[in-house]
């Protein structure tokens, strides 16, 4: 039996799996514990979330691989952690733990401010965020095996969750209506590898999967990005900034479940206690934005 | 004919797409209401935990037991688990077929693989080709009851397809492939 490990389609298979389910950031094992009782279908390793980051300033890096392993040993739902943009060598002792996915992710300070990683030297998949899609098929043509939409993390203001996901699938749209001898200088406007250009054109979306993320912090905020057509949802500071996480948590994942359904939608989002507090981004000085990392 | 896929988390997209090209109707099972009409039911891979945790949590534990009685009910991976009668850990289960499962048998999303089997069972679908079998952080069939038939092994034996009477359980993602023979299998025993 001839047998292949770490090909491309079990990279992107495992999120295929992932599919209408939430994934939750979490910065210890009881933290991981709650998530997988609230039904998430992976948890993201991480020492601080994105809104505390964004408190604390200073340099954000990846997380001890002591406390990564703990959670690993928690669950038995995947576990994926986060390298900083460009951080190979982070990377690499991620894999060498044995994470499931690896997020090379501005949340994160970037270690390199031209180049991501290339992705396919390893045997662990990895995710990446994107704002447009020449973004997300650059990092596709680096080896990416997922794509996440960036939003604007550690905010719970959905608004460049929505901008993102919006421009993506709009653009996926345009590419659809072009005629063919048009698509060269489509793929050179935006910046992307012409292979994977015309693989989207053909199948009318990302040739990965796709989840939103940044900035989700109530059942309707999930709900209302399936419903503009994302794969699931990664929810950061949103669960564990909440006056009741556990309920929050699993009402979140009911709603990526039943989110075209008005009344269980109501039904989940009564009596979730205080939600996180949030920072609107219209009055955030362009300097704070982390979604503008990645190039 | 009418096939439900159980839409609670995972890749039931990929499951749809496979039986519309094959000619089947296909509804998207969120509630107990959803499976009234159908033929037979697809369970896909995904999160057991998550997937079993929504089950019960809408009322669909039961139902789905009492389908199970009279019709084809077929899981890959996490649907494969959720149909086992145990899987050495405390969480939902339907426990109709008898079946003993170990989750995450082949350790952690590294260690996934492909591989093709043997399926003798295929013959009937036109070819008994080998079959180019995708596993992704998968469950082992670990042992198999009487009335259970072992239709896929890895080369250590160790069992990885089996099928009791019109349910059916595999290990591994014929979703996430082209060949169509495990869907069109399926889709005979709904008849």
């Amino acid at each position: 039996m001839d047998q292949k490990i770490a090909s491309f389609e079990v990279k992107k298979g495992l999120a295929q799996m992932l599919k209408g389910g939430v994934i939750m950031d979490v910065v210890n094992a009881e933290h991981a514990k709650i998530a997988e009782e609230a039904g998430a279908c992976a948890v993201m390793a991480l020492e601080r979330v994105p809104a505390d980051i964004r408190a604390d300033g200073g340099v954000a890096r990846m997380s001890d691989p002591d406390m990564i392993q703990k959670i690993m040993d928690a669950v038995t739902i995947p576990v994926m952690a986060k390298c900083r943009i460009g951080h190979f060598v982070e990377a690499q002792i991620l894999e060498s733990i044995g994470v499931d996915y690896i997020d090379e992710s501005e949340v994160l300070t970037p270690a390199d401010e031209a180049n991501h990683i290339n992705k396919h030297n390893f045997k662990v998949p990895f995710v990446c965020g994107c704002r447009n899609l020449g973004e997300a098929l650059r990092r596709l043509g680096e080896g990416a095996a997922m794509i996440r939409t960036k939003g604007e993390a550690g905010t719970g203001d959905v608004v460049e969750a929505v901008r993102h996901a919006r421009t993506v699938l709009g653009e996926i749209r345009k590419l659809q209506n072009l005629p063919e001898e048009e698509v060269m200088a489509f793929a050179k406007e935006i910046g992307a590898p012409y292979e994977l250009v015309l693989e989207t054109r053909k199948l009318g979306r990302l040739p990965v999967v796709n989840f939103a993320a940044g900035g989700i912090a109530t059942p309707a905020d999930a709900a209302l990005m399936m419903q503009l057509g994302v794969d699931g949802v990664f929810v950061g500071s949103g669960i564990f900034k909440s006056g009741d996480p556990a309920k929050r948590a699993a009402a979140i994942v009911k709603a990526t479940t039943h989110y075209q359904d008005a009344s269980i939608l109501a039904q989940v989002s009564r009596g979730l206690g205080e939600a996180m507090v949030g920072r609107s981004i219209s009055t955030m000085p362009q300097e704070e934005k982390i979604a503008t990392r990645g190039w | 004919m009418k096939i439900g896929v159980l839409a609670l988390q995972g890749d039931f997209a990929e499951h749809q797409v496979m039986l519309e090209k094959l000619g089947s109707e296909v509804v998207q099972v969120r509630l107990p209401s959803h499976l009234q009409g159908l033929n037979g039911l697809i369970i896909p891979g995904g999160e057991s935990t998550t997937i079993g945790k929504l089950a019960t949590e809408f009322g669909l534990i039961e139902p789905l037991r009492q389908f199970g009685l009279e019709h084809a009910i077929w899981g890959t991976c996490a649907g494969a688990i959720f149909l086992s009668k145990d899987a050495r850990r405390n969480q939902p289960l339907l426990r109709l077929m008898d079946i003993v499962v170990e989750r995450n048998a082949f350790g952690r999303q590294v260690d996934s693989f492909e591989v093709s089997l043997n399926v003798p069972a295929l013959a009937k679908e036109g070819t008994n080709a080998p079959y180019h079998a995708v596993f992704i952080r998968a469950p082992l069939i670990e042992s198999v009851g009487k009335g259970v038939e072992v239709l896929a092994s890895l080369e250590d034996g160790r069992i990885v397809a089996a099928q009791q009477g019109r349910l059916l359980a595999t290990s591994f993602h014929p979703e996430l492939t082209d060949d169509d023979r495990f869907h069109r299998y399926f889709m005979e025993l709904s008849r």
